[in-house]
């Protein structure tokens, strides 16, 4: 469980995130929704610790992040898994070392142990043979599907996916949607997923935190979102004439 | 620079990007630094002989005079201005792509200390390859001397040998490589400092590579005076 209790940030003089609170569960698949610019990514990166938040305090599974040294960060940082909009593989490792580099780093695993828990994860992703290829010869598909085996390669507690559908095509994306939703309940992880994709929402939202202009608006979950009477969450989940017809 | 300087992750895996970077920047750097070396050493021995025609100057002032610039200046001064512009760029853009790719920020979110696993195998590295390149470059400069002094008759072989052999003094070198230990510093950190401080896009990546060139090539400069006033 991941809890952040009256946190906000800002730049300069602009505050992006304004005093919010909201407990992510474990095993769910919680999303953060809401408007490009409204500071979900923000938000995540506070809680992930790239950011440091202006005020308030995020707990780890009650562990008080914020107030944490950054070597006593390190051992929560060790069990999150991040996986990022982009992907952020290492350009110059293939698959097969970008999904090892945190087992090379953290673990005394001899090399054959690695090799194993690597073709695991990669199995699991959906992805085999593949592992010689350097992540400028694989699609943005398969680079999703590659950065979600890096993120679990540790058996993270906490996974992180900052838009993990943006540029793919609606099946690719049901497919990664599907595949995020599947291991969360598998390990039981705590999953913050930073959407604004409303097939995301309908398909996999456990637990659903509606982000407006740097502040919490709703929580709630995929059943409840289509009912709500909240008016900029119905602006924003009733966007397109294809959802405003689905209503009707 | 203190999160640069501070202790690698993982002693194996600090080894393995040393030699990796010792291969990046210093062996992928030979050709440039042999050509320019052997090109310029003959030229630096042509000009002298051009200026030294006067009987009363001994045709072995072409080979001493050739082997004391190419030691005391050309080999770790200009080889290290030339680095700045190959090695620094590469550095500045590849850690500067790393960053608006989010890769440094994935190394961020595992825990490691991005600024020393990405930076301090590069600043180790250049400290101890360049030492060797220049050193190789010396050798050339004095080799591509020698060259313009057989084949286009600068001054006889004979009296250029005697000139390059005459009064070796070996704090030269000394001098020469400390110079160059501190160059490779210069380029590495302020070229990685821009690369890491590198945010937005393709057009940020470029302008950090071109300052961390010219703030490196500037500095260079600046501190070759202070260690030549220090040191001779």
């Amino acid at each position: 469980m991941i809890e952040t209790r009256n946190i906000s940030k800002g730049f300069a003089d602009k505050k992006v995130i304004k005093d919010i609170s909201v407990i992510f569960e474990r095993g769910k698949t919680n999303l953060i929704i809401g408007p490009s610019g409204s500071g979900k990514t923000v938000l995540m990166k506070c809680i992930v610790g790239l950011l440091d938040v202006d005020e308030g305090h995020i707990l780890f599974d009650d562990r008080p992040f914020t107030e944490m040294s950054f070597n006593e960060k390190k051992v929560i940082r060790q069990e999150i898994g991040m996986m990022f909009q982009g992907g952020a593989l290492f350009d110059s490792m293939n698959v097969e070392e970008n999904v090892m580099f945190p087992l090379t780093l953290f673990t005394k695993k001899s090399l054959e142990e690695k090799r194993d828990r690597v073709n695991f994860c990669l199995k699991r992703v959906n992805l085999e043979n593949v592992n010689k290829l350097y992540p400028a010869e694989i699609s943005g598909g398969m680079k999703k599907r590659v950065a979600i085996a890096r993120a679990i390669a540790m058996n993270p507690s906490y996974l992180f996916c900052d838009e993990p559908n943006s540029g793919l095509d609606p099946k690719t994306s049901i497919l990664i949607d599907n595949l995020i939703s599947e291991i969360t309940q598998e390990y039981q992880m705590t999953t913050v997923i930073n959407t604004h994709d409303m097939n995301s929402v309908i398909e996999i939202g456990d637990k659903i935190a509606f982000v407006y202009t740097g502040k919490l608006w709703w929580v709630g979950d995929k059943h409840q979102i289509l009912d709500t009477d909240n008016a900029e969450l119905n602006n924003f989940v009733y966007a397109t004439e294809l959802t405003r017809r689905l209503k009707k | 620079m203190k999160k640069v300087f501070s202790k690698p992750e993982k002693g194996p895996v600090f080894r393995q990007q040393l030699f990796t970077e010792m291969d990046n920047l210093g062996v992928d750097s030979l050709g440039i630094v042999a050509i320019i070396s052997v090109f310029m050493g003959a030229v630096v021995a042509m000009q002298t002989g051009y200026n030294t025609t006067s009987a009363w100057i001994p045709e072995y002032t072409v080979g001493f005079t050739t082997r004391e610039s190419i030691i005391l200046e050309f080999s770790n001064t200009i080889i290290c201005l030339i680095l700045a512009g190959k090695v620094g760029s590469r550095i500045a853009s590849e850690i500067g792509t790393m960053r608006v790719t989010e890769q440094i920020d994935a190394l961020e979110v595992m825990g490691i200390n991005s600024a020393s696993f990405l930076i301090l195998p590069k600043i180790v590295a250049a400290m101890l390859i360049f030492p060797v390149l220049v050193i190789i470059s010396m050798f050339l400069g004095i080799l591509g001397g020698w060259f313009a002094a057989a084949w286009m008759n600068v001054v006889t072989v004979s009296a250029y040998y005697d000139g390059i052999t005459l009064d070796l003094i070996p704090f030269e070198i000394f001098y020469s490589i400390v110079k160059t230990i501190a160059f490779s510093l210069i380029i590495t950190s302020v070229s990685g400092f821009y690369g890491f401080n590198a945010y937005g896009g393709a057009l940020e990546v470029g302008r950090a590579s071109t300052k961390a060139v010219v703030m490196s090539s500037i500095l260079i400069i600046l501190f070759n005076l202070v260690i030549t006033q220090l040191m001779l």
